[in-house]
């Protein structure tokens, strides 16, 4: 089924807040390997690159539930991912995430659809911004 | 192409100069307790009969679990997190992990591609499992540490963290 290119520009309320959390970066560092270090062990820890992932993820999928956009999850895979960070999280953050679709486009009987996601603080700090590149596969049943 | 210890890391970069290569293994423990961390209970991740009915081989890794991992090549080199300031990664070939007890070994290299302006610096990563790139594209931004911070680190910790724990 064909994407509602209405939803191209789109920017959804932000999400959140999401508090950080210093157990909630050590257990994310921890599920890729990394151990005790002085970055993880301080009173504030500094998050791995890739934990804004944690909050722009269920950001990005709230907002492509909308059943107008046309959307099935369950077929989407992840096609590329980035992050361009002003500052790296930490576990005294709490974040806003706004999520925006950018494009829609047809790829075979795929469909690509991509987001920017700005993470910033309650405060309203710029954090980072996160674009994901998301595939709905069109074969599977 | 020459690889560059941490102790050199303020001193001498030259574009082509690779950081030295890593190998991380995943097995099903290690999906699980990333579906924990990041909130990401997608089944393609832990059901073989889930992942066979979304047209996937078996269960295969996050692409965020491969693309957190891959990174760790610049982060532990660096030795903290907080140089990377532009991470960007295509996920190419879905990543299968077998249900066995050694799992899937995933080899990381790097290589110095461009300097910027402000001390940054540009690195093209690959991600391979069983020679195959895992990774259609895969870059990181980052800071590189001062001449004099790292000229200090030279003598006060003349054997770095990194290579130590790959």
């Amino acid at each position: 089924m064909a994407l509602n290119a209405a939803f191209v520009g789109r920017t959804f309320p932000p999400a959140g807040p999401y508090h950080v959390g210093i157990e909630k970066i050590r257990e994310f560092a921890a599920a890729l390997g990394y151990t005790s270090t002085d970055w993880l062990d301080g009173a504030d820890p500094i998050a791995p690159p890739t934990f804004p992932i944690v909050a722009t993820m269920p950001a990005t999928r709230r907002a492509l539930a909308d059943p107008e956009l046309g959307l099935d999850y369950r077929r989407v895979v992840h096609g590329a991912q980035r992050f361009v960070s002003s500052r790296p999280v930490r576990a005294s953050d709490v974040l806003m995430v706004a999520v925006t679709i950018e494009t829609i486009r047809p790829a075979g009987r795929h469909h690509i659809i991509t987001t920017r996601s700005e993470v910033t603080t309650v405060e309203g700090e710029h954090v980072c911004t996160a674009y994901s590149t998301l595939v709905e596969r069109g074969d599977v049943p | 192409m020459t690889a560059v210890d941490q102790n050199e890391a303020g001193r001498r970069f030259a574009v082509g100069d690779s950081l030295p290569p890593r190998t991380f293994a995943l097995t099903r423990a290690d999906l699980v307790r990333y579906c924990g961390a990041s909130g990401d209970f997608n089944p393609i991740h832990w059901s073989d009969r889930q992942a066979r009915a979304a047209s996937l081989p078996g269960v295969i890794a996050h692409g965020m679990l491969t693309m957190g991992l891959a990174v760790r090549i610049v982060t532990d080199w660096l030795g903290a997190p907080s140089a990377v300031l532009d991470y960007e990664t295509r996920f190419a070939r879905p990543v299968v992990v077998p249900d066995d007890d050694r799992g899937v070994g995933i080899t990381v290299t790097a290589v110095l591609s461009e300097h910027l302006p402000r001390r940054r610096a540009r690195f093209d990563l690959t991600a391979r499992v069983g020679g195959e790139e895992v990774f259609g594209r895969c870059a990181v931004i980052a800071q590189l540490p001062d001449r004099a911070a790292s000229a200090s680190n030279v003598d006060s910790e003349p054997s770095a963290r990194v290579g130590d724990r790959t």
